[in-house]
């Protein structure tokens, strides 16, 4: 069974972001990137897939030349091989044109799945598994938390709001986006470090798969902080002095002391 | 040229989701920025409840489209089905609530019309006749404009509470019949069973005070400081989703869309940065004080004290002077 993982480098969650010059990303120079967060779920469950089916899973990173470093982690925590979709300068912010592109690059493999991450914690547009599905005439699912094959269908557990759950199935070929949850994340091994390095790694460059990259229906104008709209009173100093101040506001204000 | 604004309205043993409610009030206030009609569009095997809700609301026309492939939501009837009222109204914008069901089948239904999403806005703004859609990025720590151009049709999927439903103009509303060609061969999923997850054990509805804890904790080891914190208080821990996905508490200490959704007297977190997500389940507390070394984390701009700092600093030295204050 071939198994694809679409996979994005996003920057760390813990980093204090800065607006680049012109407003249109972020200010990359003291940033440091990791693999996105609900992608770490996707990888672990397609791993999980490929070990009960006999399964090989492909890593598909779209991204600058940064983005190896994610692919190396992925590989090293068991994904058989990659494809890197470089796009040097992130050209296009429009989620159908991304879409596009990693269609157009995984469309020759023929896999059996394809896995995504819900959504990515930078754009945050949660639309490339389910257009790439429709880009290749295959049915999906998204909010996915738990899966199992039976024959050539997928039996999927979905998320639904208010604490709901629901089963469906689908037949294979399928597209899959995965939500945070119920797998454990795995955990790269020495073993599996010195592994990937011999693990192949295919380089595809997004100009040459024939997608019109600038453009596209949506622009981004601007980025920029929002405004806020409740009056906050800001503390800020070492915890000696802003302790008593937090002790005067649950007194005096929320009155719960 | 494309006229008209199309809601697709959701709904809930028979009830329109207040997040459609919503929707529609932002297209009524589209409706009045750029002269165009509103429409809404009900999809069901019986389509008569929501129609009749929604018929006395100011819009334009309501589609039924009742067929009984459309008894249980699959993404491929919904989208069969729309794309065919969509290429017949061919309405210059498609607007949905952000919800779960949206993030599973409008982008395809935008693909398969030609048009494009931009999901998850907060606000359209259509001054000097160009669209501006605004979401946020980053997590919420940004947010970001959007222009769209072409003759498709633009799609937008609005954020919960994007739009204020108190304000939605009520009207009289006409029902048409809309027929749709759709038959069992069309949808690839099956619909199996519906269930509910794990029960609760604690009900943080019923908490005053809550100190709430996140990523930012680090480790699970480090619940102990947050807890002392809560016993001082007189309070019950609650966590964000990434804390109960790594089982540091139970499933059902979460707060957010899909966890619980609370508001005590006070609610206090610890490093959580903010997400949307998180901040729909705890927005109404009546006071919020968010402990972050962030200073752009989005849980700032709702809370009404923002400490800027290391919880690990400050939290042991809290936990003292709330004895101390008790
Ligand atoms: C469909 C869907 C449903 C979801 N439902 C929910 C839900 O119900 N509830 C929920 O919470 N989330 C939910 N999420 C996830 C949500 O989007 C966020 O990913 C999540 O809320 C982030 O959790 P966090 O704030 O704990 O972690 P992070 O976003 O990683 O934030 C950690 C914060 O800690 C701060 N920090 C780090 N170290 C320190 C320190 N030493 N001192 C002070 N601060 C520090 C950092 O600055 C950062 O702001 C959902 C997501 C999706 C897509």
């Amino acid at each position: 069974m071939k198994i694809a993982i679409l996979l994005k480098q996003v920057p760390v969650k813990d980093a204090t972001l800065e607006l680049n010059g012109d407003g249109t990303w972020i200010d990359e120079d003291d940033v440091q990137f990791e693999i996105n967060d609900s992608d770490h779920y996707g990888l672990a469950e397609a791993l999980n897939i490929a070990k009960d089916n006999d399964g090989e899973v492909t890593v598909v990173t779209m991204g600058p030349d940064r983005v190896k470093e994610s692919i190396k982690q992925a590989l090293a925590k068991g994904a058989h091989q990659a494809i890197h979709i470089n796009d040097e300068d992130v050209k296009s912010s429009d989620p159908l044109t991304r879409a596009k592109i990693i269609a157009e690059a995984v469309k020759g493999e023929n896999f059996d799945l394809i896995l995504s991450g819900l959504q990515s914690d930078d754009y945050g547009y949660g639309q490339t598994g389910v257009l790439v599905a429709e880009m290749l005439g295959m049915p999906h699912a998204t909010l996915v938390v738990e899966t199992e094959i039976n024959g050539d269908k997928i039996k999927v557990k979905r998320e639904l709001e208010g604490g709901w759950f629901q089963n469906i199935e689908l037949p294979l070929p399928a597209v899959l986006s995965i939500q945070s949850g119920l797998t454990d994340i795995p955990y790269a091994t020495i073993k599996g470090i010195m592994m990937a390095k011999k693990k192949p790694v295919a380089d595809v460059e997004a100009d040459d798969l024939g997608v019109e990259l600038e453009g596209g229906a949506f622009k981004l104008e601007k980025i920029y902080t929002p405004v806020k709209s409740k009056e906050t009173a800001v503390l800020k100093g070492d915890a000696d002095s802003v302790v008593p101040q937090i002790i005067d506001k649950l007194k005096n204000a929320a009155k719960v002391l | 040229m494309s006229q008209g604004i199309l809601v697709i309205v959701e709904h809930n043993n028979a009830k329109v989701n207040r997040i459609s409610i919503e929707a529609v009030t932002g297209a009524q206030k589209l409706a009045a920025a750029t002269g165009q009609p509103v429409y809404a569009a009900v999809l069901a095997n019986d389509c008569s409840a929501m129609t009749t809700e929604l018929s006395s609301k100011k819009l334009d026309k309501i589609y039924a489209v009742a067929n009984p492939e459309l008894a249980d939501y699959t993404p491929d009837g919904y989208t069969v089905a729309l794309a065919q009222l969509i290429e017949r109204i061919d309405p210059a914008y498609v607007i949905v609530g952000h919800s779960y069901q949206a993030r599973d089948y409008v982008a395809k239904l935008a693909l398969r019309c030609g048009g494009a999403l931009m999901s998850d806005c907060i606000a359209m703004n259509a001054d000097g006749g160009n669209l501006t859609l605004t979401k946020q990025v980053f997590a919420g720590k940004f947010n970001a404009d959007y222009s769209f151009s072409g003759e498709a049709t633009c799609f937008i999927s609005l954020q919960a509470a994007a739009y204020n439903a108190d304000e939605l103009e009520s009207g009289s509303a006409s029902v048409e019949d809309f027929a749709v060609n759709l038959n069992k061969s069309d949808i690839r999923t099956t619909v199996l069973e519906k269930f509910e997850g794990t029960k609760k054990d604690v009900d943080l509805a019923a908490s005053d005070i809550i100190v709430a804890v996140g990523r930012g904790l680090k480790e699970e080891a480090n619940l102990e400081i947050a807890e002392e914190l809560a016993k001082a208080l007189g309070g019950d821990i609650g966590a964000s989703r990434p804390v109960c996905d790594d089982g540091w508490v139970g499933a059902d200490r979460q707060v957010g869309s899909s966890g619980q959704t609370v508001s005590p007297k006070l609610y206090l977190s610890l490093g959580i940065s903010g997400a949307i997500q998180h901040v729909v389940g705890m927005k109404g507390s009546k006071y919020i004080v968010a402990i972050n070394k962030d200073p752009h984390a989005p849980i700032f701009d709702i809370a009404d004290v923002a400490v800027v700092g290391d919880l690990f600093e400050i939290v042991p030295k809290l936990t003292e002077a709330v004895k101390a204050a008790k």
